[in-house]
């Protein structure tokens, strides 16, 4: 899958980079889905020692055994495959609870994988300019409706419906890094029931 | 001159000889009443009248910061020096009335972090005994280690050693103790953040391994501030106020402007706040840019000088002053 390149927008949307290796005492790796390929790539300019300090989380979502195989060949010290990201926090947080201050966290996949990772890293401690990011695969969202506070996972229209309050909502560019969410905001609040057509703005 | 921060007038309050080199210092408002606070990590400028020249040295407040009643710092007598310890040792006395400048915090510490780790090295000591006061208070989570050169020499080591015990680890450079420092970083838990003041060399080696072994530059963090080099006397002209300074040899750029009459800002005075930095409009000749502030490219671009420690040789320098 190619990398997306988002168009320019305001300050707190999130920018990502690509990865690189950086020395440190160890190397933890989170992705999701197509994220999978970022580490893949970043795998041909590193050897067995740096692979042996790695610890990788990956979510395979749709991509099911694509690209798990190739992965557990890297040789990671510690590899874990999961159906979630939910499923995976618990040992996220473990992971970073236990490394210590020199160790190099790398994202890659979705923005909700990114950003909710991230959010776990930085509590953990590391600054976020520290934390490197790739995006690759979808461009669904993760939005909060601004009005009950719910989050709906990989949004790929605007507007969408709010899984929690039906409500219709507007898509912003508006990110939380706490929350690690786009805002969606009611696209008929001005005008009650005139919902524009639902556009697939992401893939 | 008004070009630093609000001035404080302060009475000594109390001169204390620590060891051979280093002398203590109490500060009181003069006329009573309370001192602003500061946040651990502060420096203040004092100002020296010193015969005909007036001297601005900075110091790094050591005492606690919620003690609004006095602030303390110590100096370490430098005999090579321009004459700023000197005089603090020779001629400061108990009552004797001076001018402070309102406390800047250029070296605070980062609270977001889980753990600060100190090192220190000589009298780089004083910015962390105000940060200790501070991190006890909050209860926060810290450890000090402190290289010195010899168990006489090693200003409040022991007094800190008895205050924080268990988190206070010092090493005598004549019994051949080192900070351990690769172990010492590979074993901090992750959120933990490095401060690091004392001789340069020292502070290099912290930023350099602390590089290599992956840790954030936004995790460390270091406070040095140069003394002003001296070197060939040369001559600025100041276009905007039309005057043409002469720089003498033990002076620096920024006293001699002082001593003109031209405003220029400051708060460090030792090239790292980055305040005093000024224009270069035009020059013929070199510049020796001794600053931690202006990047190499800015150096070697000839466009800015910090007239706190750098200076020039050659024919001519026009500032936008
Ligand atoms: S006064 Fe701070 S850099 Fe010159």
């Amino acid at each position: 899958m190619s990398k997306t390149e988002f168009p320019p927008s305001i300050t707190s949307r999130p920018v990502y980079g690509e990865l690189e290796a950086r020395s440190g005492s160890g190397h933890l790796m989170i992705a999701d889905a197509e994220g999978a390929e970022a580490i893949l790539d970043l795998a041909k300019s590193t050897d067995a020692a740096f692979w042996a300090k790695a610890h990788i989380i990956y979510i395979p979502k749709k991509t099911g055994t694509k690209f798990s195989s190739q992965l557990e060949e890297l040789g990671a010290g510690q590899y874990y495959a999961g159906p979630s990201y939910e499923a995976a926090q618990s040992r996220i947080r473990r992971a970073l609870q236990d490394c210590h201050m020199g160790t190099q966290v790398y994202l890659s996949g979705t923005e909700s994988l990114m950003g909710q990772a991230m959010a776990e890293a930085t509590a953990a401690g590391i600054p976020h300019t520290a934390i490197q990011t790739e995006h690759r695969g979808s461009t669904a969202r993760r939005m909060q409706c601004v009005h009950c506070k719910g989050i709906t996972e990989d949004v790929t229209t605007d507007p969408f419906e709010c899984s929690h309050c039906g409500l219709s909502l507007f898509v912003r560019d508006h990110y939380s890094r706490r929350l690690a969410a786009f805002q969606g905001v009611r696209v008929d609040a001005e005008d009650p029931g005139n919902i524009p057509e639902k556009v697939e703005l992401f893939k | 001159m008004s070009a630093g921060t609000a001035k404080l007038n302060v009475t000594v309050a109390e001169v204390k000889p620590i060891n051979d080199l280093v002398t203590r210092f109490k500060f009181v408002r003069t006329g009573g009443g309370d001192l602003p606070t500061f946040s651990g990590g502060a420096h203040t400028v004092v100002e020296m009248q010193d015969g005909g020249i007036t001297r601005l040295n900075a110091y790094s407040l050591m005492s606690n910061p919620a003690d609004r009643g006095a602030y303390t710092i110590s100096v370490r007598r430098d005999d090579q020096g321009r004459g700023g310890s000197r005089f603090m040792h020779s001629q400061v006395k108990e009552g004797m009335e001076m001018v402070i400048s309102n406390p800047v915090n250029l070296f605070s510490l980062d609270l977001r972090a889980k753990k600060h780790l100190m090192l220190a090295g000589g009298i780089g000591i004083t910015p962390f005994m105000a940060q200790m006061h501070q991190l006890s208070m909050m209860d926060g989570n810290f450890e000090l280690h402190y290289s010195v050169r010899t168990a006489s020499l090693g200003t409040y080591a022991k007094e800190l050693s008895e205050r924080y015990p268990g988190k206070v680890h010092i090493y005598h450079d004549d019994q051949k103790e080192a900070i351990d420092l690769k172990t010492l970083l590979a074993n901090q838990p992750l959120g933990t953040h490095v401060y690091v003041c004392g001789p340069k060399g020292m502070i290099n080696w912290v930023h350099s391994t602390a590089g290599e072994m992956g840790w954030p530059r936004e995790a460390v963090h270091s406070e040095e501030f140069l003394a002003p080099a001296s070197g060939k006397p040369f001559e600025v002209k100041c276009a905007v106020s039309n005057k043409i300074v002469q720089v003498g040899e033990h002076q620096s750029l920024l006293e001699a402007l002082e001593a003109a009459g031209i405003d220029a800002p400051y708060l460090c005075r030792g090239g790292a706040c980055g305040q005093c930095e000024t224009n270069v409009i035009g020059y013929d000749g070199k510049f020796l840019h001794y600053d931690h502030w202006l990047t190499d490219e800015q150096k070697a671009g000839g466009k800015h000088i910090m007239p706190c420690v750098s200076r020039f040789e050659g024919k001519t320098l026009v500032l936008d002053r």
